[in-house]
C-alpha cells in the first residue's frame, strides 16, 4: 500500500534573532510551546498521534532524547511516540519526508515533524583537554589522586569551546563558502539585495493580509519575526559593507545573508482518512522528495550546491520538468545561494557536465519564487526551516486551488541538501 | 483574584472588627461546583392567589432531590432555616392579591440561610387584559428589586415572568436562578417565551456534543466562558487576535477545544469564521461575543480613533458576525444560541465612555431586535450585562476606586469572571430555549441604573 500523505497544517513561533526575545528559552521550550500550538489549532489535546519527529542542529547533551521530551511536556498523549533527527538546514525538511513516507506506508496515520533551533542557548563544550582531566577526576579513588588531578587543571583550560558555524573539514565558514560560490557563478551583489528586499516585502506583506494568523502563533511576546524589514529597499542595503568574501568582489552582506536565528516550527501531517475522521483540511499532498550530497571538501563543488544535484533525479522520477510548478521555495541560506543553484540550473555546461542532462533544466519564474517571504526576512533558526516552509508552502498552493504544485529546496551544511513536491 | 476584603472580614478576627466598626460583612458566595446539589437544604414553596406553576416547581425541586415545604409550615418564620423560597405569582387578579405574596414571603423570608435563594414567577405584565392586573404583574418587579437589597449573606433574589403557554420553559431557568451558577445574579428579571424546552437539565455535561464559539476568550472574562463551556461538555472553538495567540493556545488546549487566531475586525472575519465553522466543526450550536475594548475619554476629548474602534470591535463586528452566521448555510447549527456581552456601562452609562456605552447599548438593542427572527429559527439570542467583575484589569484600578467600585451593589463584592461565564453557559444550554432576546445582568445588583 501506497499513498501520499497529506499536510493538513503547520505553525511555528515567530522568529527572534539571536539573543534577543528568545535569549533564555531552550529548544525544548520553544519546540513544546510550538507543539501546543499546532495541538490547540487543531484541536488535539489529548490526541495520541503516530508519531512525533524533530530535531535541533545545536543541541545540548541533555536533550538527547529532545522530541520525546517535547511531547512529553505538551498537551498530545503522552503515548504518542517521538524521535529526534538531524540532518543541519535540512533537517525540518527531511523529519517532514520521514513522517510522510511511514504515513504513505500505512505504518502510521498522523505525525508530526518539526525542528527547533536557539543560537542564543546554544551548548558550551568544554575543551578538550579539560574534559579528559575532568574524565580521570571522575574516576579517580582517592583523595590525593582527585588532588593531584585538579593540579593539572590549567587557565587555558577553561576557556570552554564555543560552537562554530563552520564545516569542521575545511574550516570555513558557511558564509565564506557560499561567496566562493557566489564568485564562481558570478552572482552580482545588486542580484542578491534585490532577492533580500523582495523577501521582506513578499513576509510583510503575508502578514499584513492574515496569511500567518493559521501559520504562527505568539511566543514570549514576540508576535512578528524580529528580523523583518518591511521598509527594506535595495539602496538602504547597497550601503552595507560585505561581511564574507574578499576584496573587490565580496558581494555578500549581513542583510543578503540570513542573520543567526531562533526558533521551532511543526508541521502535521496524516493520511487523508484521518484528516477527514477529524474533519481536518488537506492543504496539499507531499509527493516526492529526494536528497543529495557534494564533495565540498575535494571534489570543486559549493558547500550549497547539492540541492541542484537532487532536484533532476526528482523530477525525472515524477515525470516534470522545472516549469511544471505553480510556486517555488528555495531556501534563503544566503541570497547568492538561492541565484547560485537557479544559475546552475540554467546553464547548460553544468547541467551537462555535473548533471548528466541532455539540456539544462532551464529557468524559473521568479514571480512564483518565495512569494510570502523566506529566510532572509524570516530568519534561519536552522532545523525549524524546513516546517516553515513546508507548511507555507501547502496553504499557500490551497489557496491557488487543487491540482496546484509547489517545488521546496533546501541546502544544508555539511554539502547535503533535500528538495520535494507539494500538491494541492 | 481575591477579595482580600472578603476574605479578612470572614477570617476570626476580621468578623470581630468588622462587626464592632460596623463595616459590611461580604458573603462568601456559594458557586457552583460539578456535583453540585441544586440547593444545600429544603425550599419552601408558596403561591399568591391561584397559581398555575406549582407543579413545575415542585417536579423540578423534587427531581433535584430537594425536600418541599409548604406555607402552612412556614409558622411565622420560627422553623428550621430553608435555602431557597419560591413564590408562583402567576395567580394574582388585582393589586390587593399582591398582600398575599406578603403573607407568604414574610415569615417565609425570614427563615431564609446563607446564600438563600428567592425566586418569584409572575404572569407577563405586557399581557394582561387589564391595567390593574398589569399593573399587579408589574409591581412584583419592584417587590423583588427591594427585596434583593434588604437580603443578606449571600442571599439572592431575582423575577421570571411566564407567559401562558412557557410552562415547558420553566425549569431551565429556575435551576439557575435557584442553583450556585447564579451567585452574582441579583435583582433580575427575565421574561420567558412560549416554547417547547428539554425538561431535563442534562447533568454536569447539558453541551455534551455542543461546538461553541468564544470570542476574546485568551484571556478574563472570555477565558472563564470557555472553561466554562467546556466544563460543560461544548468542543469550544476560542478566538482571540493573532497576538493573543499564545495565551490563546493555552486556554483552548485546557479545555481541549480549538484556538482560531482571528481579529474580528478584520474584513474576512466572517467568511473566515464562517469558513472555519462549516469546514471543520460542521457549524456552531453557541456563539458567545465576548470580545471588548474600552478606549476611554470624555466625550470632548475624544478622537476619532478610540470612538471608532470601540465600536467596531464592540459592536459592528457582533453584528457582522451573527448576519454572516445567520446568511451561510450550516454555519448555525438547529436551536443555536447566540449570547452577546453587554455591559453595566450600556444601561447606566458611565462617564468617559461614551464610546463604550454606546456599543454596549447598541448590543442590548441588537438581542432585541433579532430574537423574533431567531426564535423562527428555533434558536435564540440574549445579552448579558457585567457589573463590576474582578479582572486583570480591575486589579490595576487604584486601590479607593477598587474598593469602592466592587462594594455599590447588594452584595457588597465585585463578581468573578466565572459568574458572567456560568450566567452564558446557562444561557447557552438547551433548556433555556424559552429564554429569548432578554438583558440579564450579572452585577450583585449594582447601584448603577438598578
Ligand atoms: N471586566 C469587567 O468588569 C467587565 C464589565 C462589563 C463588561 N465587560 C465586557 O466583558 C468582555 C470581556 O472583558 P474582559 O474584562 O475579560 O476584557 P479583556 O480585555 O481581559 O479581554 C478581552 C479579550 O478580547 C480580545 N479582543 C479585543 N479585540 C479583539 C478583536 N478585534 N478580535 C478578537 N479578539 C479581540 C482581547 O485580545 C482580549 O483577549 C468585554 O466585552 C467587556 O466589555 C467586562
Amino acid at each position: 500500500m501506497t499513498r501520499k500523505a497529506a499536510i493538513v497544517g503547520g505553525n511555528r513561533i515567530p522568529f527572534a534573532r539571536s539573543n534577543k526575545k528568545y535569549a533564555r528559552a531552550s529548544n525544548q521550550d520553544m519546540l513544546t510551546a510550538t507543539i501546543d500550538g499546532l495541538v490547540a489549532r487543531y484541536g488535539l489535546a489529548g490526541e495520541q498521534l503516530g508519531e512525533v519527529v524533530a530535531g535541533a542542529v545545536l543541541k545540548h547533551a541533555r536533550d538527547f532524547n529532545l522530541t520525546r521530551e517535547s511531547v512529553l511536556g505538551s498537551q498530545l498523549s503522552p503515548s504518542t511516540p517521538a524521535y529526534d533527527v538531524q540532518q543541519a538546514c535540512g533537517t525540518g525538511l527531511e523529519a517532514a519526508v520521514l513522517v510522510a513516507n511511514k504515513i504513505a506506508l500505512g505504518q502510521i496515520e498522523s505525525g508530526i515533524a518539526g525542528g527547533t533551533d536557539t543560537t542564543s542557548d546554544a551548548p558550551l563544550a568544554v575543551n578538550d583537554d579539560l574534559r579528559h582531566v575532568l574524565i580521570a577526576l571522575n574516576n579517580a579513588k582517592t583523595l590525593p589522586d582527585r588532588l593531584k588531578l585538579l593540579g593539572k587543571i590549567r587557565p587555558g583550560q577553561l576557556v570552554p569551546d564555543q560552537p562554530r558555524n563552520v564545516e569542521p573539514r575545511t574550516g570555513l565558514s558557511m558564509g565564506e563558502h557560499a561567496a566562493q560560490t557566489a564568485k564562481v557563478w558570478e552572482v552580482s551583489r545588486e542580484s542578491q539585495d534585490e532577492l533580500a528586499v523582495a523577501s521582506h516585502h513578499n513576509l510583510a506583506a503575508a502578514y499584513d493580509r492574515g496569511f500567518f494568523d493559521d501559520l504562527v502563533t505568539p511566543f514570549l511576546g514576540l508576535t512578528r519575526d524580529d528580523n523583518l524589514r518591511p521598509d527594506s529597499t535595495v539602496e538602504k542595503l547597497a550601503t552595507l559593507k560585505p561581511v564574507f568574501g574578499e576584496g573587490e568582489g565580496a558581494t555578500m552582506t549581513a542583510a543578503n545573508s540570513t542573520p543567526l536565528t531562533d526558533g521551532a516550527s511543526a508541521v502535521l501531517l496524516a493520511s487523508d482518512e484521518w484528516a477527514a475522521e477529524h474533519q481536518l483540511p488537506v492543504l496539499a499532498h507531499l509527493v516526492d522528495a529526494q536528497t543529495a550530497a557534494v564533495d565540498y571538501v575535494h571534489g570543486g563543488e559549493g558547500l550549497l550546491m547539492a540541492p541542484a544535484y537532487a532536484m533532476p533525479v526528482m523530477l525525472a522520477r515524477n515525470g516534470l520538468t522545472l516549469q511544471d510548478f505553480d510556486l517555488y521555495e528555495i531556501h534563503e541560506a544566503f541570497a547568492s545561494t538561492v541565484l547560485s543553484t537557479m544559475k546552475a540550473w540554467e546553464d547548460p555546461a553544468f547541467c551537462k557536465e555535473k548533471l548528466g542532462l541532455d539540456a539544462p533544466l532551464g529557468s524559473i519564474d521568479r514571480s512564483k519564487l518565495n512569494v510570502n517571504g523566506s529566510s532572509l526576512a524570516a530568519g534561519h533558526p536552522f532545523a525549524a526551516t524546513g516546517g516553515r516552509i513546508v507548511a507555507s508552502l501547502a496553504k499557500a498552493l490551497h489557496e491557488l486551488g487543487p491540482g496546484k504544485r509547489g517545488l521546496i529546496s533546501i541546502c544544508a551544511a555539511g554539502g547535503q541538501g533535500v528538495v520535494a513536491i507539494l500538491e494541492s | 483574584m481575591s477579595d482580600w476584603y472578603r476574605d479578612f472580614a470572614n477570617s476570626g478576627v476580621g468578623t470581630t472588627l468588622v462587626r464592632q466598626l460596623g463595616l459590611p460583612r461580604p458573603a462568601v458566595l456559594r458557586r457552583y461546583t460539578p456535583g453540585q446539589p441544586l440547593l444545600d437544604g429544603p425550599a419552601l414553596v408558596g403561591s399568591a392567589g391561584e397559581g398555575r406553576l406549582r407543579a413545575e416547581i415542585e417536579a423540578v425541586l423534587r427531581d433535584d432531590g430537594v425536600t418541599v415545604l409548604s406555607p402552612a409550615i412556614a409558622d411565622g418564620g420560627s422553623g428550621p432555616k430553608v435555602a431557597a423560597v419560591v413564590l408562583d405569582a402567576t395567580g394574582l387578579t388585582t393589586p390587593a392579591d399582591l398582600a398575599s405574596a406578603h403573607d407568604f414571603l414574610a415569615p417565609a423570608v425570614k427563615r431564609l440561610g446563607t446564600n438563600g435563594r428567592v425566586v418569584v414567577l409572575g404572569e407577563v405584565p405586557g399581557d394582561a387584559p387589564s391595567p390593574a392586573l398589569a399593573a399587579a404583574r408589574q409591581a412584583l418587579d419592584g417587590l423583588v428589586r427591594s427585596l434583593a437589597k434588604e437580603l443578606r449573606a449571600g442571599a439572592i433574589a431575582n423575577l421570571v415572568y411566564v407567559p401562558s403557554g412557557a410552562e415547558a420553559a420553566v425549569p431551565g431557568p429556575l435551576r439557575f436562578f435557584l442553583s450556585g451558577r447564579s451567585a452574582y445574579v441579583d435583582g433580575q428579571t427575565v421574561t420567558l417565551s412560549a416554547v417547547d424546552a428539554p425538561s431535563g437539565d442534562g447533568g454536569t455535561t447539558p453541551l455534551a456534543g455542543k461546538v461553541a464559539v468564544v470570542t476574546g476568550a485568551a484571556r478574563g472574562i472570555g477565558a472563564s466562558i470557555a472553561d466554562v463551556l467546556g466544563r460543560a461538555g461544548a468542543h469550544v472553538v476560542a478566538v482571540d487576535i493573532p497576538a493573543a495567540g499564545q495565551a490563546l493556545a493555552a486556554v483552548a488546549n485546557r479545555v481541549g477545544g480549538t484556538a482560531l487566531q482571528l481579529d474580528i475586525t478584520a474584513p474576512d472575519a466572517a467568511q473566515r469564521l464562517v469558513e472555519h465553522l462549516v469546514q471543520r466543526h460542521g457549524g456552531a450550536d453557541v456563539v458567545v461575543h465576548n470580545a471588548g475594548i474600552t478606549r476611554d475619554k470624555l466625550l470632548v476629548n475624544m478622537d476619532s480613533a478610540r470612538w471608532n474602534s470601540v465600536l467596531a470591535v464592540n459592536l459592528q463586528a457582533q453584528l457582522d458576525l451573527t448576519q454572516a452566521l445567520l446568511d451561510a448555510e450550516g454555519a448555525l447549527k438547529p436551536g443555536a444560541r447566540v449570547v452577546a456581552v453587554s455591559s453595566q456601562s450600556g444601561i447606566a452609562g458611565n462617564r468617559g465612555q461614551t464610546n463604550y456605552s454606546a456599543s454596549k447599548a447598541g448590543v442590548i438593542g441588537m438581542v432585541r431586535a433579532w430574537a423574533p427572527a431567531f426564535a423562527e429559527r428555533g434558536a435564540t439570542i440574549n445579552a448579558v450585562a457585567p457589573g463590576f467583575i474582578v479582572t486583570e484589569m480591575t486589579a490595576k484600578m487604584p486601590f479607593g476606586t477598587r474598593e469602592v467600585g466592587a462594594r455599590l451593589n447588594s452584595l457588597q463584592q465585585g463578581g468573578l469572571p466565572v459568574d458572567v461565564a456560568e450566567a452564558i453557559a446557562w444561557l447557552a444550554q438547551p433548556a433555556s430555549a424559552g429564554v429569548n432576546g432578554q438583558v440579564l445582568r450579572v452585577c450583585g445588583q449594582n447601584l448603577l441604573g438598578a
